[in-house]
C-alpha cells in the first residue's frame, strides 16, 4: 500500500492500463513530452513513447472527434481535454457522435472511449479554467460522468472508464489533485461505475454530494456532531447513471436530505436528486430538499472565487435549516 | 534585410481526361479493365436510379425528405473503385453510389431515409461509417480511423467526403490538419457542387479552389473535372497509392454541379436560375462516360438498355424489400429506441423503459379497440 494523492492516484491508473491493455493510448495537449499540466501522465511518454503517448495540435474538436474514429477502428484512447472550459470546443463531437454511435448503428458500432479534464474551481486559476458543466453531460443520452472524490475511488473509476465498452466524461476536482493523501493498494483495482457510496452513516440526515464539494460535506458532517447531529454522508462518485437506490435507501431512514454541488444551481445535478427522491420516497420527507452548489453565476475569477464554491458554513446553515422545518 | 521569398513547393493542378462531349485524352486515359468499367457504370447507373426512383417515392409520402445525389456519381465511384474491401469509407450523405458500391444494401438506405436509424448499421462485411448528417465532423472520425491504422501497422487507406460547405466548417481544418501533422492514411474528397443550399461558392469562400487549401496543409491537393469519373478515378488513384505507401493525406476536390435541390424540401428557384442548372445538366457524369463505353467498345447500346433493365430490377425489388421490412415487427419493434443506448441499461433507464412498455400497451389496446370496433361496423 502506498500513500497517494489523486495526482498521482491517476498517473497511477494510467501506467497500469496502458501496461495491461495496448489498445489504451494517451491523447491531448501538452501531455506526452510535459507530462501533462497538472502532471497527471507523468512518466507516460517516457515509457510508452509518442505511438502511445500523443501531443496533439491545439483542437479539441478534433481530439475528441480523432479518439472517435480511433474507438471505431479497435483502440481505447483516454483523450485529455486541458481545462473543462475548453471540451465545449468538442462538445458538438461528444454529443453528436460519440454518444451517438450505439445507439443510431443498434450496437454494431460503440465508441469505448474516456474523455478526462480537470474540472472544478478553487485553485485561484484563470477564467475558463474552473468550470463545472457536469450538468450538460448528464443532460445527454449515451454517456457516462464518473466524477471521484480522492486518490483511491479516482484510481479505481478510471480503470472502471477505460473498460466500459461506451463512452465516459471523467471529471477530476482538480481542487482535490494534490489537496490529500490516501492509502491506495497496490493491487490494480477498480470500482463499480454507477455506484454510489455511504462514507459516513448517521440517522438525522442525509448529505449528498461528488467531487471536491465532498470534503464541504464531510467537514459539514463533522461540524454538526459537536450538536449532536448524525448526518449520513454519500458520495455520489458516478453522476450519470446515478444510484438513485443509495439516495433513497438513505433518505427513507434520515427523511431529510441535503445536497452539495459547485456547479450552478439552476437544472444541477441537485435538481435531478430531487426530482428523484420526490418520485420515489415522498412520502418518507420530513422536510423540503435543500440544495447548496454554486450560484447561477459565471464561476468568478478567483479574487472572489469563495463568494461561489460550497464550503461547510453553507452546508451546516442549510442542514440546520432542515432540521428545524 | 530585403524580403525574402518563402518557397512553398507546391502547385495546384487541375485535371480533366473525358470532357462533357465524351473526348478523351488519350495521353491521360487510365488503363482500367473492361470488367472494372462496366461496374463503374452499372454503380453510377444504380445510384443515380436509385436517386430517381426515391424522389418519387418521397414525392408519393412513401419516403421522408433525403438529400438528392444526382450529377454526383462520378466523384463517389471514381473515387470509391479504389477502396479494397477492408478499406475505410467515411460519407458525407451524397455518396449514395459509392455506399451502394461498398455493398450497402439498397433496402438500408432507403430504410434510413424513412426514419429507422437500423440503416445506419453498416453491414457485417463492410468496414464504413454511416451517413453522417452535421457537417464536416464526420472528417476528424476519418482522421482517427486512419492514426490507428499507422498504429496498428495497417497497409489500409480511409477515404472521406465532404461539400464546399462543409469545407468552411472548424473540423475540417482540424481534421486536414491532424491528418497532415499525423500522416495520417486518409483521401479527402471534396464533393464541391458550388452550393450549400442557397449559399453559391463565391459567398462561402474567396478562394479560387478548395484544393489550395492543401497548401496550407502541407498535403498534395488537386482539383478534378467531378463529372468526369476518369479524372476522379486517376486523382484518387495517386492519392491512395501515397496513403498506402505511407506518405500521408491528400486532398481532392471534384468541381461538380448541384443539379437537384439540396434535399427534398428546397426549392431553388429562390436563388439560382434554371438556365445555369440546364447549362451544367449538359455536363452530368453518366451522359459522357456511356458514349465513352461505347467508344472504346466496352458496351453496346444494347448493353446499355439490358444494365437499364438489371439496375430498375434491383431498385424496384429493395423498394419492395424496404417497404416490407418498414412493416416488420423487427423494425418496428419500440424498444429498439432504448435498448440501445447504452451496452448495460442503467436503473434509471430501466425504468423510463418500464414507462415506454405502459405507452405500449396503450397503444395496442387502442388499435385493437379500433380494429373491433370496424369489424362491427363492417358487420351491421
Amino acid at each position: 500500500m502506498a500513500e497517494i494523492n489523486m495526482a498521482k492516484a491517476i498517473n497511477l491508473a494510467l501506467h497500469e492500463a496502458m501496461d495491461r491493455d495496448d489498445r489504451v493510448v494517451v491523447m491531448g495537449e501538452d501531455v506526452g513530452q510535459d507530462e501533462g499540466v497538472f502532471r497527471i501522465t507523468e512518466g507516460l511518454f517516457a515509457k510508452f513513447g509518442d505511438d502511445r503517448v500523443i501531443d496533439t495540435p491545439l483542437a479539441e474538436a478534433a481530439i475528441i472527434g480523432t479518439a472517435i474514429g480511433m474507438s471505431i477502428n479497435g483502440m481505447k484512447p483516454v483523450a485529455e481535454i486541458q481545462f473543462t472550459g475548453f471540451d465545449y470546443y468538442a462538445f458538438h463531437q461528444i454529443e453528436s457522435h460519440a454518444s451517438r454511435f450505439r445507439n443510431r448503428t443498434r450496437g454494431r458500432i460503440h465508441i469505448p472511449m474516456v474523455m478526462r479534464a480537470p474540472y472544478g474551481g478553487g485553485i485561484r486559476a484563470l477564467e475558463h479554467h474552473s468550470e463545472s458543466r457536469e450538468t450538460y453531460y448528464v443532460h445527454t443520452p449515451g454517456l457516462k460522468v464518473v466524477i471521484p472524490s480522492g486518490p483511491r475511488n479516482a484510481r479505481a473509476l478510471l480503470h472502471s472508464s477505460i473498460q466500459d465498452p461506451d463512452p465516459v466524461i471523467y471529471l477530476e476536482p482538480k481542487a482535490c489533485y494534490r489537496l490529500f493523501r490516501e492509502e491506495v493498494p497496490d493491487k490494480m483495482e477498480t470500482l463499480p461505475i454507477g455506484q454510489a457510496q455511504v462514507v459516513k452513516e448517521g440517522e438525522d440526515l442525509t448529505l449528498i454530494s461528488y467531487g471536491a464539494s465532498l470534503r464541504a460535506a464531510l467537514e459539514a458532517a463533522e461540524d454538526m456532531e459537536d450538536d449532536g447531529i448524525q448526518a449520513e454522508v454519500i458520495d455520489l462518485l458516478t453522476v450519470s447513471p446515478m444510484d438513485h437506490k443509495t439516495i433513497i435507501k438513505s433518505v427513507m431512514k434520515t427523511g431529510r436530505a441535503v445536497i452539495v454541488h459547485e456547479g450552478q444551481r439552476n437544472c444541477g445535478i441537485g435538481a435531478e436528486i430531487i426530482a428523484r427522491i420526490n418520485e420515489h420516497a415522498f412520502l418518507y420527507l420530513e422536510a423540503p430538499i435543500k440544495r447548496v452548489t454554486g450560484l447561477d453565476i459565471p464561476i468568478p475569477y478567483f479574487s472572489k472565487e469563495r463568494y461561489y464554491l460550497p464550503d461547510a458554513e453553507r452546508v451546516v446553515i442549510a442542514c440546520k435549516e432542515t432540521l428545524n422545518f | 534585410m530585403p524580403r525574402k521569398v518563402l518557397e512553398i513547393e507546391q502547385k495546384i493542378e487541375y485535371l480533366s481526361i473525358l470532357d462533357e462531349n465524351a473526348n478523351v485524352d488519350k495521353e491521360l486515359e487510365p488503363d482500367i479493365p473492361a470488367e472494372q468499367l462496366k461496374s463503374m457504370y452499372k454503380y453510377m447507373l444504380l445510384g443515380r436510379r436509385c436517386d430517381e426512383r426515391m424522389l418519387k417515392m418521397q414525392r408519393q409520402g412513401r419516403l421522408g425528405t433525403f438529400p438528392q445525389s444526382a450529377g454526383h456519381e462520378a466523384i463517389s465511384i471514381g473515387s470509391a473503385i479504389n477502396l479494397h474491401q477492408d478499406d475505410w469509407h467515411v460519407p458525407a450523405y451524397r455518396e449514395l453510389a459509392g455506399m451502394l458500391y461498398r455493398g450497402w444494401p439498397i433496402e438500408n438506405i432507403i430504410l434510413y431515409w424513412n426514419g429507422f436509424e437500423e440503416g445506419t448499421a453498416p453491414p457485417e462485411h463492410v468496414n464504413d461509417l454511416p451517413i453522417c448528417v452535421p457537417l464536416a465532423t464526420q472528417l476528424p472520425h476519418a482522421v482517427g480511423i486512419g492514426m490507428a491504422m499507422n498504429y496498428k501497422k495497417e497497409k489500409n487507406v480511409v477515404m472521406t467526403y465532404f461539400g464546399d460547405g462543409a469545407s468552411s466548417e472548424g473540423d475540417c481544418h482540424e481534421a486536414l490538419n491532424f491528418a497532415s501533422v499525423f500522416k495520417a492514411p486518409v483521401v479527402f474528397v471534396c464533393l464541391n457542387n458550388q452550393y450549400a443550399i442557397s449559399v453559391p461558392l463565391s459567398r462561402q469562400m474567396s478562394c479560387e479552389t478548395v484544393a489550395q487549401r492543401a497548401i496550407a496543409y502541407n498535403m498534395p491537393g488537386i482539383r478534378v473535372d467531378g463529372n468526369d469519373v476518369l479524372a476522379v478515378y486517376v486523382a484518387t488513384k495517386e492519392a491512395v497509392e501515397r496513403a498506402r505507401a505511407g506518405y500521408g493525406p491528400s486532398l481532392i476536390e471534384g468541381l461538380t454541379y448541384r443539379l437537384t435541390p439540396h434535399t427534398t424540401a428546397d426549392d431553388p428557384k429562390k436563388y439560382r436560375s434554371e438556365a445555369e442548372t440546364d447549362e451544367w445538366a449538359k455536363k452530368e457524369p453518366l451522359i459522357r462516360f456511356a458514349k465513352y463505353l461505347q467508344n472504346k467498345g466496352v458496351m453496346t447500346a444494347e448493353d446499355l438498355e439490358k444494365m437499364e433493365a438489371e439496375v430498375d430490377n434491383m431498385v424496384k425489388t429493395a423498394v419492395t424489400k424496404a417497404e416490407e421490412m418498414a412493416k416488420s415487427e423487427e423494425l418496428l419493434n419500440p424498444f429498439t429506441i432504448i435498448d440501445h443506448v447504452y451496452a448495460d441499461m442503467p436503473q434509471f433507464l430501466q425504468e423510463q423503459r418500464d414507462e415506454l412498455a405502459e405507452l405500449v400497451k396503450r397503444e395496442a389496446a387502442r388499435k385493437e379497440k379500433k380494429n373491433a370496433k370496424s369489424e362491427t361496423g363492417a358487420r351491421s
